[in-house]
């Protein structure tokens, strides 16, 4: 029975009950973990988080592979020939061509794109207080959209409830990631990563160097034939040496994504606000310009490639202060009563702090069904329970997919139960999800005023 | 003292046990982005209402009126910053990997900054600025301590 006592407390307890540490040693023996080993998103990452990559990394090594094997092909069969006949320069631009794109498409798909960490549990509960007093008396959880003025422009920022936060302006969600990315342009499979605000730059000399570097291929191909068949060879026989299959696809299709970008980067839109429409003209005259732009097409150029380069904010290779680690081992599996909210995974040491807050908020949860907005003093032990338990599910670990699936779809879930004091806080199976339907339609209804 | 976890006072004793190791913090203020200008960063200069027997208004608006021109400094578009993306393009970008940018120095900048204001004007009072870089520029998140001769109030 002693053990089933110190059962109860034991994830709470860790450096209070020494029976309870040593039960689980590694805990102590933990060694400080860096960031990136428990990035909530859909990422890879290598070299000790120093490359990230998206977890569906797409055809990125199609995309190598078609790349080396035009050029090997064109370097073997194009080039002795077109040396002999012409210049030594083509093998010489080639190799440059085939080194930017190259070193742009690893610096494209290496990058973090611009992804905004989510937000800490107390900020999402100042964000979820904020909403509540903002005004909704109905019984329905208000739509989750902000109005702001940029620009003498009004523009809707939408909620995400993944993040927990309000999407800062042109930031948008990549479902495939996982991630919100500012400036979201679009995620490309192509490269195996999301195109946003701090690789965009890469992904457009890439495009422009490989349109370049295809256009210049498909020239000297072209030469190569025109001089092997006025010397008398077979054109069957030359094609077959030749790239020109490859480069002849991919060239229109490449030409024209570096127009469409280079439309965008002219006019300072991403991808994603041309194919929504966003600030189309269509729409309603004087009101929908773009706010972003800088109504001119060198400085809307310059802005987009020649800006300064923002730094990383994920901070992938800090380590995890202790406070989130030792939260970040607590969420395995979101369940209310203490002893079951099993440690399966690491369990690091808490601070006590911790131990007695989440003690309590379980408690709370289960004795006490809050009808008001919850309290001001988010991390005062008497606050509601949205800040214990939320606490955890954003530090969910990204190593094992299933969990931390089953952790997001739990937020979501719980995000829309109709208390708000519960909001945040971990589904119970009771909850009724009848506000399920909300979770992605975030456009309708009131919105609160700043 | 063990904690009899069945029981709430076995609650309460540890709770006693833990306000005497760590300073009570009391509630988090954060402090939103401004996007009235773009998605430039900016942070709202509004005194939050929390910090109003704390710290002297026009003190904490110099603050973050401070913190706003030093990330514009860091975002300005100017000859700089076009000089430097253009020697990046060139070198095909491999010259990130050596160099520091000039974002990545007045971050440095900002976190003097904050620090020096911690040291002088805000923890004295028992606040606690927090970088925004660690909160992914999203908020400029003050913490309030409490005093520890009132009541924690629980």
């Amino acid at each position: 029975m002693k053990s089933c006592e110190y059962q109860q407390i034991d994830p709470r307890a860790l450096s209070v009950s020494p029976l309870s540490a040593q039960s689980h040693p590694q805990t102590k023996a933990q060694r400080p973990r860096r960031k990136w080993e428990v990035f909530p998103g859909k990422n890879r990452f290598f070299c000790n988080g120093r490359i990230i990559l998206s977890r569906q990394s797409g055809v990125l090594p199609l995309t190598l592979g078609l790349i080396v094997i035009t050029c090997g092909l064109f370097f073997a069969f194009d080039c002795p020939f077109l040396v002999e006949h012409l210049t030594v320069f083509i093998p010489v631009i080639g190799g440059a061509l085939f080194v930017f794109v190259i070193l742009s498409l690893f610096r494209t798909s290496f990058t973090d794109p611009g992804i905004l960490p989510r937000a800490t549990p107390d900020e999402a509960a100042d964000i979820e207080r904020q909403i509540d007093s903002s005004g909704s008396s109905s019984y329905r959880p208000p739509p989750r959209t902000k109005e702001i003025l940029i620009n003498q422009q009004v523009v809707k920022l939408k909620y995400c409830f993944t993040c927990k936060m309000f999407r800062p302006p042109r930031t948008s969600h990549c479902s495939l990631c996982d991630n919100c990315v500012e400036r979201f342009d679009h995620h490309c499979p192509w490269v195996g990563n999301c195109v946003g605000k701090r690789n965009y730059r890469f992904f457009y000399s890439f495009i422009i160097s490989l349109s370049f570097l295809t256009s210049f291929i498909f020239g000297c191909v072209i030469t190569h034939l025109t001089l092997r068949c006025h010397a008398g060879k077979s054109l069957i026989q030359a094609i077959q040496e030749s790239p020109l299959v490859i480069c002849f696809f991919s060239v229109w299709s490449i030409l024209g994504l570096s127009g469409f970008h280079t439309y965008l980067v002219a006019s300072n839109l991403t991808t994603n606000e041309d194919i929504k429409g966003s600030w189309s003209s269509k729409r309603g005259a004087e009101d929908s310009g773009n706010p972003y732009t800088y109504n001119g097409i060198i400085k809307n150029c310059c802005a987009t490639l020649c800006g300064p380069m923002p730094p990383s904010l994920i901070d992938r290779r800090g380590f995890v202060p202790p406070d989130e680690a030792a939260a970040a081992a607590c969420t395995s599996e979101i369940e209310l009563p203490p002893f079951t909210a099993k440690n399966d995974t690491n369990m690091c040491t808490q601070s006590t702090k911790d131990v007695l807050e989440r003690m309590l908020h379980s408690s709370d949860f289960h004795g006490v069904c809050p009808a008001g907005p919850p309290k001001t003093s988010p991390l005062g032990l008497e606050a509601s329970d949205s800040l214990g338990a939320a606490r955890a599910p954003s530090m969910c670990s990204r190593r094992a997919d299933s969990p931390c699936t089953t952790c997001a779809r739990s937020r979501k879930d719980s995000l829309h139960s109709i208390n708000p004091a519960f909001r945040l806080a971990s589904p119970s199976p009771s909850l009724p999800r009848v506000n399920l339907a909300l979770s992605d339609t975030q456009e309708k209804g009131f919105i609160p005023l700043p | 003292m063990l904690p009899c976890p069945s029981s709430s006072r076995g609650k309460c004793k540890l709770l006693r046990l833990q306000e005497l190791q760590t300073p009570p913090v009391s509630s988090k203020v954060f402090i939103q982005r401004d996007y009235t200008s773009g998605t430039i960063c900016r942070f709202q200069t509004k005194f939050p209402s929390e910090l109003e027997n704390r710290v002297d208004k026009q003190q904490f608006e110099d603050t973050i009126q401070t913190l706003n021109n030093l990330y514009a400094e860091a975002e300005k578009l100017g000859g700089r910053s076009y000089l430097e993306g253009c020697l990046a393009c060139l070198t095909a970008y491999t010259v990130f990997l050596c160099l520091e940018t000039h974002y990545e120095k007045v971050l440095k900048k900002i976190s003097r900054f904050i620090k020096d204001q911690n040291e002088k004007i805000y923890a004295p009072r028992g606040l606690l600025l927090t970088d925004p870089i660690e909160r992914g520029l999203r908020v400029v998140e003050i913490t309030i301590f409490e005093d520890r001769g009132v009541g924690s109030g629980r």
